[in-house]
């Protein structure tokens, strides 16, 4: 009796070991193929920092650039965009950049280094929508009081000329500004900054 | 055959030898269950005798699963899965390859048949309460195989590479971005890569003609076994298996095959009638069942002037676009009303506690100042529970019948209204927003949600009427 009743608890002991070593084994199978399905090494190189020539970009207008696979927008604000800017401060949910969607050197009202020209990436923070410029100050179908800025198709968030979300929208942040710097008044560097700027 | 009598015949007298055909069978059927498998789920699978029309969708969907699976393989054989090659690829199988548009149209309708075939079997369920006791299991593999079936439909979206694969997967994976602590880890793990990229579309290929497709068979045949475990539910809702005759088979029930193979063969008939018709005449669907701006290869640069999804996804798309910052104190007011309801009105004190403890949860993360999650998680997170509380159906529905014919005018308003606001809700999520749109849809939503969470009270207040002993034809 004694015989048969160590017998079975040397037998649980063993299923319960093997079973517990199992799991560990069959868990620890797992983890090269989720590793697997992470950025490659190529993917992780091709983030390279990208220069711009901002010399024949006239006021008011737009260039995107590509970093990282997403786009860049950088805007050469005209006096009225920067005013309807101030103007704009109680429609937009964190007018004064409180949330850090940007480097410390681009936190002020116009999120910019340079006021003139806005460094934005042009990717939706709600959820990865590229949103549409909409610079004229118009009524438009999403807002009769439109003050210019972007507008995302997706699902209608909205941003004005600073990038600043507007409040009761999908998007919960404002446009992220990328770290970039100047080389000269008209050349920058996007995806590199100077330490401690 | 030139066989010499002496050879020994093992295992049967009856062999190849003497009867050629029921010969093979005997000698298949030692080795492999093969006529029982035949008798258990065809010839002596007994269904309730009053199937309707409603009936004919299930088969059908296993008709769209061969569609899809068959078109896909020889797809497969021309199709590049690179960000290079895709998109040119899929216009060569329409140009160049024999017969190639004809395959890959086939597959696009076969997609959108699909989820109208899976959506009116999911209602009939609904009409006839198919999901209840002892069926719940059914319900769950079935809801199983309908979220494979959105994976999968996701996953081939990418495929072609145009501006609407590429941007929906963006807006599809930066939902998980929402998710707490982990999300941007974890939309990144699923692209491969900081955007989406060719390694996206390499995996979501593997993903859409490997993984899912294996899952999704699997799901199949658990949701035939389950079904012919306990018997099928009928327009009545009575269990045929209470009456039986001397031999043990239900009155009220006919062998599946012929009776039923027949009566699908003539839904198949017809079904292929619209479904070609579609291929031939109208496979973009005036841009619901192929968008046009697919027809422009992907730029990562620059989104489409509008975005919606595949019709079959839009109701949900609607319910996530609905979930504003302003729309959480509607939300959070609900969520303290349902905590209430439970209060007033269940008798178990533990109930109760649980209900005030997790609406208390919610209400805090919906609108507890800092603690507050994000509108954008609350809208990931309604949209996914939007899909996954059709799970609860079996427990939500306590009403002493299965069957709407014998439920009550509360039921059947209630599910009238819940069709009306899937539609309207379908509708407004391939619209621009509009502030219109947003409120009808936020309303939307609410009814959607009150159609599930109320249906324990409803559903017990409703006057049924009694059911019938026996079906009714």
């Amino acid at each position: 009796m004694s015989d048969k009743d160590a017998n079975q608890c040397k037998r649980q002991f063993l299923v319960a070991a093997t079973t517990v070593a199992g799991g560990v084994a069959a868990g620890a199978a797992g983890v090269p193929f989720v590793a697997s399905m992470l950025p490659s090494e190529r993917a992780k190189a091709a983030g390279a920092p990208v220069e711009v020539d901002l010399s024949t970009l006239a006021p008011g207008e737009r260039i995107t650039v590509e970093w990282r696979g997403k786009p860049v927008w950088i805007v050469r604000r005209t006096k009225e965009m920067l005013e309807s800017i101030k103007a704009n401060d109680g429609n937009v949910s964190d007018p004064d950049s409180n949330k850090p969607m940007q480097p410390a050197y681009a936190k002020n009202e116009m999120r910019a280094i340079k006021d003139e020209y806005l460094v934005v990436v042009g990717i939706c923070t709600h959820l990865g929508c590229s949103p549409v410029g909409k610079f004229a100050k118009q009524a438009e179908a999403f807002d009769s009081n439109w003050q210019g800025g972007f507008y995302c198709p997706c699902h209608g968030s909205l941003f004005d000329l600073a990038g600043r979300v507007y409040k009761n929208r999908p998007a919960p942040d404002n446009l992220v500004v990328p770290p970039h710097k100047y080389l000269s008044d008209t050349r920058i560097v996007i995806g590199e900054d100077t330490k401690g700027a | 055959m030139a066989a010499s009598p002496k050879e020994p015949v093992q295992f049967t007298g009856a062999g190849p030898l003497n009867a050629p055909i029921s010969g093979v069978l005997t000698w298949v059927d030692q080795r492999f269950p093969l006529m029982s498998l035949w008798r258990d789920h065809l010839s002596q699978y007994y269904a309730p005798k009053n199937f309707n029309f409603w009936y004919f969708f299930g088969s059908l969907a296993m008709l769209v699963l061969v569609i899809q699976i068959v078109t896909g393989i020889f797809l497969v054989m021309h199709y590049k899965p690179s960000a290079a090659e895709a998109f040119a690829s899929v216009e060569y199988i329409m140009r160049d390859v024999p017969a190639g548009w004809f395959i890959r149209y086939m597959h696009s309708t076969g997609a959108s048949a699909f989820f109208i075939v899976v959506y009116l079997h999911m209602f009939r369920g609904l009409m006839y309460g198919s999901y209840r006791q002892p069926r719940e299991l059914i319900w769950i593999f079935g809801m199983l195989i309908y979220l494979c079936l959105m994976a999968e439909a996701f996953f081939g979206y990418l495929l072609p590479w145009g501006q609407m694969s590429f941007w929906g997967a963006q807006v599809i994976v930066n939902l998980f971005d929402a998710l707490p602590l982990i999300g941007p880890d974890l939309s990144t793990w699923i692209r491969g890569d900081f955007v989406i990229s060719d390694a996206t579309l390499n995996r979501f290929f593997a993903f859409h003609v490997i993984a899912i497709p294996l899952a999704l068979l699997g799901l199949v045949a658990a949701h035939i076994m389950a079904l012919h475990e306990v018997g099928s539910n009928n327009p009545d809702g009575v269990e045929i298996k209470k009456h039986k005759d001397a031999d043990g088979k239900p009155l009220d029930g006919i062998p599946f095959h012929p009776y039923y193979t027949v009566k699908d063969i003539v839904g198949v008939v017809v079904f292929l009638f619209l479904f070609f018709a579609v291929v031939f005449y109208a496979p973009e669907m005036g841009g619901y069942f192929l968008e046009y701006n697919n027809f422009i290869p992907a730029d990562p640069l620059k989104t489409p002037p509008h975005i919606a999804p595949v019709w079959y996804f839009t109701p949900y798309y609607s319910i996530l676009r609905a979930i504003t910052e302003d729309f959480m104190l509607v939300l959070a007011i609900g969520v303290a009303a349902y905590v209430v309801l439970i209060w007033l009105t269940v008798r178990d004190a533990k109930v109760k506690m649980a209900a005030a403890a997790i609406g208390l949860v919610v209400i805090v993360l919906m609108k507890g100042g800092p603690l507050a999650l994000e509108a954008k998680v609350w809208g990931v997170a309604m949209m996914g529970a939007a899909t996954l509380i059709f799970f609860l159906l079996p427990w939500l529905d306590r009403s002493p019948v299965k069957s709407i014919r014998y439920k009550g005018s509360l039921f059947r308003t209630a599910l009238t209204i819940f069709v009306i606001t899937f539609i309207v809700l379908g509708y407004y999520g391939v619209q621009v927003v509009t502030p219109v749109g947003t409120v009808i849809s936020q309303i939307g939503t609410l009814v959607y949600f009150a159609f599930f969470l109320l249906m324990p009270w409803y559903s017990v207040m409703d006057k049924t009427r009694p059911e019938p002993d026996r079906v009714t034809m």
